[in-house]
């Protein structure tokens, strides 16, 4: 792939929190429409890898470029308004407002809706996510499921290209997780480009068709997600890690 | 009936608080800041609107078509050059900060404007002492409820906006974590300003009418703070209609005081606002104690 047809072209990025180098160098393209899974141990650079493509905090060097612009020195307000979607790990719907109106922030600001554009948006985003029901229930009242459902939707409603995912299978129970895994195939099935940080594998492995495993800040395989799972570095990684855990 | 005629004007000084305090009250409720400036602020807006006065002989409702958007100017530039690095520093900087706009703002009005106690009653003909008189005891003064309407309006538009407008939802969802509105797309910094132009509006109309219906000079504005403070921790943080029910009872228990003896009037109000405050931090606690289980000593 040529960086021409990449949604999201990052050359180079490094991040440094003082003298701990979190991500080393690393290049990383996202063709549009594609669904790409990150695998890796703990403090791999997964998460900080996320938030540098955000705009959450900028790299100490290299480059962001999306759809076609170089967006390095933009912050996340405006990376979200181009396109670039995010959840957390930890899902935080604004609280004191309903469902439907957490939407209609991100349809007005982030996606750039007014009238019965930012409405429609909303009802879309909300039938995808299984969430009509909920429109009008206050956020703060929801369990963790539907504000996982409700993070999603709120990215949605954005109408990102782009949707990056932190462990959105994260506390959820099985069952829970594959009713994200639907949610996440038919946002992908829209065409909006998804990068998926999960550590529940087989989840992870029903949506995407590519796989980067990441360690020490560095992507250490990216391709064909069987093949990278086989990789002996890939494995050598997490049962370096498992060793240290049980240690 | 005398009494009657007490709490009425009570109330309708609740409405001038509750337009005092609806400034404070927002901008604690969207940025969580405290602004000490608050009563200098409405005090600056008063000589700004008498300054305009002066040197075109109009009337200062006419001023404030001028006053209101230079008041809003200043809260868009207090934020980018004051509040915005003041926040990043935690909660405790803007109290500081803000108390020193306050010292330069009250001090360079006396350096400017003298030490004179000002008014814009003579400039605004009859309605400064025009009233409807209900009975023998009762009237009710033009301007104060000119000014308590001003506050319903102002608090309902206020209520309006924030419900119905994508501008109100925007800044509710970046009142309720403004670390995360940067996903849909909200820059905070820019909710803020405009939070906290709106503020100064609600400033400068507050301040307008204080020196309309009262005598002011540069150092003012620490009593207006006090009475605005007071106003929303009778009526609950982050309550609109809190805040118009807080000024009220501020206004009821000064008028209440007034008629006990001549110097009830601040007292009365100061008095309210301590027992509500008791109330408020410790009532709640003491009911929770009774309920809990005993826990064995550890």
């Amino acid at each position: 792939m040529t960086s021409l047809d990449a949604i999201l072209d990052a050359r180079g990025l490094t991040k440094r929190f003082a003298a701990l180098v979190v991500l080393n160098e690393v290049d990383f393209a996202i063709a549009p429409g594609e669904a790409i899974g990150i695998v890796g141990p703990n403090g791999a650079g997964k998460t900080t890898l996320l938030n540098v493509l955000s705009g959450a905090y900028p790299p100490n060097a290299g480059s962001v470029a999306f759809a076609g612009h170089d967006v390095t020195k933009l912050d996340a307000a405006e990376r979200n308004r181009r396109g670039i979607a995010r959840s957390h790990q930890v899902p935080r719907p604004f609280g004191g407002m309903t469902v439907f109106e957490n939407l209609h922030v991100a349809a007005a600001i982030g996606g750039q809706f007014s009238g019965p554009a930012a409405n429609d948006i909303c009802v879309e985003a909300l039938a995808l996510c299984g969430m009509i029901k909920l429109a009008n229930r206050r956020a703060d009242t929801l369990g963790l499921l539907d504000r996982k459902r409700l993070e999603m939707a709120r990215a949605l409603a954005t109408d990102p290209k782009l949707i990056l995912l932190d462990e959105i299978g994260g506390g959820l129970t099985d069952a829970e997780a594959q009713e994200l895994v639907l949610i996440i195939r038919s946002i992908n099935a829209r065409g909006v480009a998804v990068v998926w940080i999960e550590h529940i594998v087989h989840i992870l492995l029903q949506v995407v068709t590519r796989l980067v495993c990441m360690d020490a800040g560095r992507i250490l395989a990216d391709g064909e997600p069987r093949a990278v799972m086989r990789n002996p570095e890939v494995i050598s990684a997490y049962l370096g890690s498992g060793a240290e855990s049980a240690a | 009936m005398n009494f009657l005629n007490q709490i009425i004007q009570g109330v309708l000084l609740g409405g001038f608080y509750a337009l005092l305090a609806c400034g404070l009250s927002f901008m604690f409720g969207v940025m969580r800041i405290i602004n000490l400036a608050h009563g200098s602020l409405a005090i600056l807006a008063a000589f700004l609107l008498m300054g305009f006065c002066n040197y075109t002989n109009l009337s200062p409702f006419i001023g404030l078509l001028l006053v209101l958007p230079v008041m809003a100017l200043l809260g868009w530039a207090l934020q980018f050059t004051v509040l915005d690095r003041s926040l990043r520093a935690g909660p405790l900087i803007p109290v500081l900060s803000t108390f020193g706009v306050a010292v330069i703002l009250d001090n360079s009005m006396f350096e400017v404007y003298g030490a004179n106690s000002q008014s814009l009653g003579p400039n605004i003909g009859n309605l400064a002492y025009n009233s409807w008189n209900l009975t023998n005891t009762i009237s009710i003064a033009q301007l104060d409820a000119l000014v308590f309407v001003t506050a319903v309006v102002v608090l309902g538009g206020l209520q309006i906006i924030l419900r119905y407008t994508a501008l109100g939802r925007t800044i509710r969802a970046t009142a309720s974590d403004p670390a995360v509105v940067d996903l849909i797309g909200v820059n905070a910094r820019m909710v803020y300003a405009a939070a906290a132009a709106m503020a100064m509006v609600m400033i400068g109309l507050a301040g307008a009418f204080l020196a309309m219906r009262n005598s002011f000079d540069p150092y003012a504005g620490g009593p207006q703070l006090i009475f605005a403070f007071e106003t929303i921790v009778i009526g609950g943080l982050g309550s609109l209609w809190g805040t118009l029910v807080g000024g009220i009872v501020l206004g009821v228990a000064q008028n209440i005081g007034a008629t006990i003896s001549p110097h009830g009037f601040l007292i009365a109000g100061h008095l309210t606002f301590l027992v509500v405050l008791v109330a408020r931090t410790f009532g709640g606690r003491i009911a929770w104690r009774a309920l809990l289980p005993k826990r064995a000593a550890s």
